[in-house]
């Protein structure tokens, strides 16, 4: 016989308080973890999304002029006929501090060309970080160019090879396998990229050094893609880390998407966060006033208690662990509750998330820290009034 | 051993208009060893001189000392601690815990004590073997008769062997013969070398004691004894 053990047999005499307290405290911490996973498991499906958007940075030149152009729209035809960049600068982003986050970095270098009669802007790029700055490309048709395949994406083109927008392509009326003249160069259409959607659909593109020496600017680039990786990254210190090393040019943050994502999520997350410290106090409530019954209903054996040599913290050490046992089951059960509950609500809330609730031992644990935190700091109270009660009216009240 | 004193004890109930006193400076003294029976009419204030001698109820003016040592100068936890060690106490109720079983009732009184759970146990064997009721051990409270509940609750009072018995109408929800019983136990106890005292309206239970002290109306009206005073265990633990 122990206090633990004084404690475990109450709690198995008074079964339907103690399922009352254990329910409680399941409800509320199942709707915290409930939550906290919806929430974890939406960040992390839009970071693999927005992983897949390609580049959120973009380095060019820095310019004292105002743009000319508006929503593609442009209204002069001088705002790639600026400054650029040495093509060798851009190895100084590898240097940043969180150059870990830099997942690719594509030089660009642009130029206007003719072609069958049309002026057409050419895009010098390094084919190699497409996979990660274009993800979205298709390379249809064509036979494979020497250049390698980008993975799932089809074949980028070899060193005298064009690709073409779809839309110029069409302009052109060119196809894979067409032969070209630009410049005094003849060069092969190795492939039409699938439309886009976007102003690479009007662009034709060669490899970067094919179009440095095509449009006379050899070594220089006119501006640089960067993609960093994950929405953690702080994105605001990265344009500034990379504008200390580049103190030439002009980085931009592509932001927009990211950030209203973000701040929908921000806000979920505060909602969620709102309501599981509402349903916690709701829970803790429970637990007070259940506590406070149980204590009350055991005036006499309290009376008792210390009557044989119980001390006060005896007493609320009774108290407490009765608290402590229960709670610790509501921790245990309610994690896997809220689990639960997070895979049944993803599918409502986390619209065609690829992702999927995960086993988390550090929320298990916090779990489980928050129904003892909940459920003790509950019980203090009805604890310490237990402790107080004056032995000779407790066992008059009998 | 333990020697009890009680110098002048007073105490008043409420305040006010209300104030009820309970006892109204009553001093006595009982020695190590001897059995003691508190008797007087309801009301009379036996049943506040034994839960101040429990050292329970503070009383509102006078002292309280066993073996020269004032119990309501000790702190809360103090005096708890001199429960435990030195007082057993046998309520009219029995006020026996009913979820657990006769022998994790005799039990309790060693919870908060570091003793294996096999010496707990074998101490609270030893106890309830003592009043007859090893066979009910592992039955619940609901389960048994009025006496063998009272048997239970003397085992938990004398399961920590302690110097001093305090009963409060021991023999108050027993048919006689389970009454006499009952004090044939309590004699035994008191032989070898317990202090009891009992408050009992019982003529045949206070005949039972060795002194009896009566009271009424707060006052003490009759003391058919006084013991000698004695040297102390108590005050080793408590000087």
């Amino acid at each position: 016989m122990t206090l633990a053990s004084i404690a475990l047999l109450n709690l198995r005499r008074r079964k339907a308080k103690a399922a009352f307290v254990l329910a409680g405290l399941v409800i509320g911490v199942s709707t915290v973890v409930g939550l906290i996973s919806l929430i974890e498991t939406m960040t992390q499906d839009i970071n693999h999304k927005l992983e897949k958007y390609g580049a959120n940075i973009l380095v060019v030149p820095r310019t004292e002029n105002l743009s000319l152009s508006y929503e593609g729209l442009s209204l002069g035809g001088v705002s790639f006929e600026t400054r650029e960049i040495p093509e060798a600068d851009l190895a100084a982003i590898r240097t940043i501090k969180n150059a870990a986050n830099v997942a690719a970095v594509g030089p660009l270098v642009l130029g206007v060309v003719e072609v069958a009669g049309q002026r057409v802007l050419l895009a010098g790029m390094d084919f190699s970080s497409a996979r990660v700055l274009k993800p979205w490309w298709r390379i249809g048709g064509g036979p494979a160019g020497s250049g390698g395949r980008l993975k799932g994406q089809g074949s980028p083109p070899g060193p005298d090879g064009l690709l073409l927008g779809a839309e110029a392509a069409g302009v052109l009326g060119l196809k894979p396998g067409d032969k070209v003249e630009i410049k005094g160069r003849s060069l092969t259409v190795s492939g039409v990229l699938e439309p886009t959607g976007s102003q690479d659909d009007q662009l034709i593109f060669s490899r970067l050094a094919l179009a440095q020496q095509i449009l006379g600017k050899p070594g220089q680039v006119s501006m640089a893609e960067v993609a960093a990786l994950c929405t953690a990254c702080p994105i605001d210190e990265m344009v500034e880390q990379i504008t200390k090393v580049l103190p030439g040019a002009k980085v931009m943050a592509i932001q927009q998407v990211v950030r209203g994502r973000m701040e929908t999520l921000g806000h979920f997350r505060k909602f969620a966060y709102g309501v599981s410290l509402i349903i916690s106090l709701v829970g803790g409530l429970v637990v007070l006033v259940t506590m406070m019954g149980s204590v009350r209903e055991r005036t006499g054996e309290i009376g008792v208690f210390r009557a044989i040599g119980f001390r006060r913290s005896h007493v609320m050490r009774v108290v407490l662990t009765e608290a402590a046992i229960i709670s610790a089951l509501a921790g245990g059960l309610g994690y896997l509750i809220g689990l639960g509950l997070s895979w049944a609500a993803l599918p409502v809330f986390g619209h065609g998330a690829s992702a999927a609730p995960a086993v988390d031992p550090l929320l298990a644990g916090a779990a489980m820290g928050l129904a003892l935190i909940i459920g003790l700091a509950a019980s203090l109270y009805p604890a310490a009034l237990a402790a107080r009660l004056d032995p000779n009216q407790a066992l008059r009240a009998l | 051993m333990s020697h009890l004193r009680a110098e002048n004890l007073v105490k008043n109930y409420g305040g006010g208009s209300a104030a009820v006193q309970a006892l109204a400076g009553v001093s006595f003294e009982v020695a190590s060893g001897e059995f003691v029976a508190v008797t007087g009419p309801s009301g009379s204030g036996k049943s506040t001189i034994l839960s101040i001698l429990g050292g329970l109820n503070t009383p509102s003016s006078g002292r309280y000392l066993v073996d020269d040592i004032d119990v309501y100068d000790l702190s809360q936890d103090r005096r708890a601690d001199f429960r435990r060690e030195f007082l057993g106490f046998v309520f009219q109720d029995f006020h026996l815990v009913p979820y657990l079983t006769l022998i994790e009732n005799a039990m309790l009184p060693l919870a908060t004590l570091r003793l294996g759970r096999r010496q707990k146990r074998r101490l609270a064997g030893e106890a309830l073997e003592r009043v007859g009721l090893a066979r009910l051990a592992e039955r619940r409270p609901a389960l048994v008769s009025g006496g063998e509940k009272e048997r239970a609750a003397i085992a938990r009072a004398v399961v920590n062997r302690p110097l001093i018995l305090l009963a409060d109408e021991p023999t108050g929800n027993l048919d006689s013969r389970t009454g006499r019983e009952v004090m044939d136990l309590f004699q035994s106890l008191n032989r070898e070398g317990m202090t009891i005292v009992m408050v009992t309206h019982s003529a045949e239970a206070a005949a039972s004691a060795d002194r009896r002290l009566g009271i009424s109306d707060g006052r003490l009206a009759e003391d058919t004894a006084a013991g000698p005073g004695c040297p102390s265990l108590v005050q080793a633990a408590f000087a």
